[in-house]
């Protein structure tokens, strides 16, 4: 197995996170100073500016772990690991936000802090399965074994996402109407695309340090590379004297 | 299978384990029918080759042959034509010593009868314990077991890493008397043992390790010698007071 | 390979008879957890009636990893699931021996928890051939990933909440088809509902004792 390498130069990492505040900021400024009143839900319905970009890349970091888990069963090249761990965490934390903000929404129109949306409910179970996954991580000491296994668990939940989603769909729809916020054209559109740039901006960046930070942990945990075996002539030496 | 290779051949081996290696440019080869003495201190790296050969382990470098098969490309071949004694019994102790062996004949394609397994049991001694769970065997029976499931196996290459652990006097005559037997039939033997000068009375080749590599590699009635004059004793330093 | 499978069923088999105790102690367990959910929910009879398959599958789901658990502790002890590999078996004839292992398990607890559930909560004893059905297409729904991840968890440090931990957000869809069926085939199905319930059922069998099948390798091999 290749030993682990050195990603890439820390600044494309924070060159990232400065183009996510930049985006962030703006969009956030045009959705909640520039762009119009939602009609039928007031105010709460701003949210929306952050939330479905939250959720546009909190799916794709989760699509990307999956990714990264068969590059690594196939090809056992440790930089997938290292990826696979910065995305895994980096759902994670979006997802978590997701929660939050759908909790946030949900309140003042429903009066309840959730309200077993289909997607939102899809999206809390991922949360459990993946946080399963990071604490599979921790817990298994042994490197090639933690990274096999979480790339295993990792397709496993992932394969389980759709089918959540269609029977939380379905065992939902007896009860309640959809109830998220809702997208509309126009003025409203800018200051999406802003943030879903700036949110998918944010992901990028702090995907790329944190598998920095998991490719050198990995170096310190194993054991250094050996030298290369000397010439053949050698070889043949010390493999001699035999009978 | 060419008759001409060696019945067991290795090179460059190398193996992590943890922050160090457990074994470094490791070389064999042994033809077949011989028998290999393998020597080192503890942790020097004799379990972690052994079970690189059997198949439980990946070389993190270097390749090996068995019989022929490429370990890495045609691993499964090779594993069939190995057999390793452990440290561990490989049983499940819940189960009777009679159907451990008859799930692991079954699963090798051998036959499983009562009738067919008790010489087999006879052979190592535990005839009388065929029908008695493992959670009630000693540490000596457990090893007798799994000398029983090695030679169920009936493999050609056979690695017996460190076979006289918790043997009695009985159980060591069984191990003097097994490898001549089983170099006779042609299968080849690798031995890992503390017992050095018993090891080197019975096998013919020996190689001694040493925190992963090779340290010596020659017949093994001069291993004893040469393995004493590598390690030769620390000076102790006086406890004061 | 089929070989090999009858082998593994058959090893998977004697091991759960020999530790047919363990299965006992995990069906009272099942109980007793059915009867906390009656103290939880206090005895408002109707609210009982109407969660009972509620009730009866997270029973059986807290059930299923003392189970799945316990199916690897007799292979890890003394190495004998290496000793397997080695000869060489199949790895993947090794879990579906141990998955329809566990499912056998599984299934029977199941069907020793319906009588409590009948009797603590009264929701009726029609239909109970088909939701014997439903139990079983459940518990297998349990088994196939539960086998894969228990694995995992059992050799690794704090395998008694892993297990779980990993299992039962990914059993979720299990779990709300299971418990959507067996109401209805208790309580009523006027509108015939219950069939696209075990449909999902099927389909996520379908889906994953193929895929953990596929993986089961890379989890027990170096």
């Amino acid at each position: 197995m290749a030993g682990p390498s050195n990603e890439k130069r820390p600044w494309v990492g924070y060159g990232f996170l400065a183009l996510a505040v930049l985006l962030l900021g703006t969009g956030s400024y045009i959705g909640l100073a520039v762009a119009p009143r939602e009609h039928y839900m007031g105010e709460v319905q701003r949210i929306m500016y952050v939330h479905v970009p939250t959720a546009w890349s909190a799916l794709l970091c989760f699509t990307f772990a999956f990714v990264s888990s068969i590059a690594f069963l196939f090809r056992h090249d440790w930089k997938w690991d290292s990826r696979l761990e910065a995305t895994l965490e980096v759902g994670v934390l979006l997802n978590f936000l997701l929660c939050m903000q759908g909790a946030i929404w949900a309140k003042p129109t429903w009066g309840v802090w959730w309200d077993w949306d289909p997607r939102l409910t899809t999206t809390a179970v991922m949360l459990f399965s993946f946080i399963g996954i990071l604490a599979l991580r921790r817990f298994v000491d042994d490197p090639v074994r933690r990274a096999t296994w979480a790339a295993v668990a990792t397709i496993v939940a992932f394969a389980d996402v759709p089918i959540v989603y269609f029977s939380v769909k379905w065992w939902n729809s007896l009860h309640q109407v959809q109830s998220t916020p809702q997208t509309v054209d126009g003025p409203m559109i800018t200051p999406l695309r802003v943030n879903a740039f700036g949110m998918l901006s944010l992901a990028i960046g702090l995907i790329t340090l944190r598998t920095r930070l998991a490719a050198r942990r990995l170096q310190n945990e194993m054991a250094p590379p050996l030298p290369e075996r000397e010439t053949s002539s050698e070889r043949v030496a010390a493999a001699g004297g035999e009978a | 299978m060419n008759e001409s290779h060696p019945a067991v051949e290795a090179l460059g081996l190398c193996r992590r384990y943890g922050r160090s290696w457990a074994l470094i440019d490791v070389d064999l080869a042994v033809p077949r029918g011989r028998s290999l003495l393998v020597a080192g201190r503890n942790g020097s790296g004799k379990s972690t080759l052994f079970r690189v050969l059997a198949g439980a382990l990946k070389p993190d470098r270097g390749t090996y042959r068995i019989c022929g098969h490429d370990g890495i490309a045609a691993r499964q071949e090779a594993r069939a034509a190995v057999g390793l004694l452990g440290h561990y019994s490989n049983t499940w102790d819940a189960l009777s010593a009679l159907q451990n062996l008859q799930v692991t004949a079954r699963f090798a394609g051998k036959p499983a009868g009562r009738r067919d397994l008790m010489p087999l049991l006879e052979e190592v001694g535990l005839a009388e314990r065929a029908d008695s769970p493992i959670t009630s065997f000693s540490a000596g029976m457990r090893k007798r077991i799994a000398f029983a499931r090695v030679l169920l196996q009936a493999p050609r290459v056979v690695l017996l890493d460190e076979p006289y652990g918790q043997l009695d006097p009985p159980g060591f005559a069984f191990v003097d008397a097994l490898v001549p037997r089983l170099t006779a039939q042609g299968c080849t033997v690798l031995m890992a043992s503390h017992m050095l000068e018993k090891g080197a009375e019975l096998c013919d080749e020996g190689l001694a390790l040493e925190r992963g590599r090779v340290i010596f590699r020659g017949a093994a009635r001069d291993l004893p010698a040469a393995f004493a004059a590598h390690h030769a004793p620390v000076r102790r330093v006086g406890v004061a007071g | 390979m089929m070989r090999q499978l009858f082998a593994a069923t058959h090893k998977d088999l004697l091991l759960s008879w020999r530790s047919r105790a363990q299965a006992s102690a995990v069906v009272i367990f099942g109980a007793t957890t059915l009867l906390l959910f009656s103290f939880a929910v206090g005895p408002n009879s109707a609210a009982l009636r109407q969660n009972a398959g509620g009730f009866l599958w997270v029973a059986l789901l807290l059930s299923s990893t003392l189970a799945l658990a316990e199916s690897y502790r007799a292979e890890i002890e003394q190495r004998a699931l290496e000793g397997l590999l080695l000869l060489p078996a199949s790895p993947r004839a090794l879990y579906y021996g141990k998955a329809l292992a566990n499912w056998l398990q599984l299934l029977l607890v199941g069907i020793g928890l319906v009588p409590v559930m009948i009797v603590l909560y009264d929701p009726g004893s029609s239909n109970l051939l088909p939701l014997v059905g439903v139990l079983a297409l459940g518990t297998a729904g349990l088994s196939a990933p539960g086998t894969l991840y228990a694995a995992m968890a059992s050799q690794a440090r704090a395998q008694q909440v892993l297990l779980p931990l990993l299992l039962f957000p990914l059993v979720v869809p299990v779990l709300l088809a299971a418990v959507k069926a067996s109401s209805l085939l208790l309580l009523g199905d006027p509108m015939g509902q219950a069939g696209s319930w075990v449909l999902l059922l099927a389909a996520f069998n379908g889906v994953f004792w193929p895929l953990c099948g596929l993986l089961f390798g890379q989890v027990v091999e170096e």
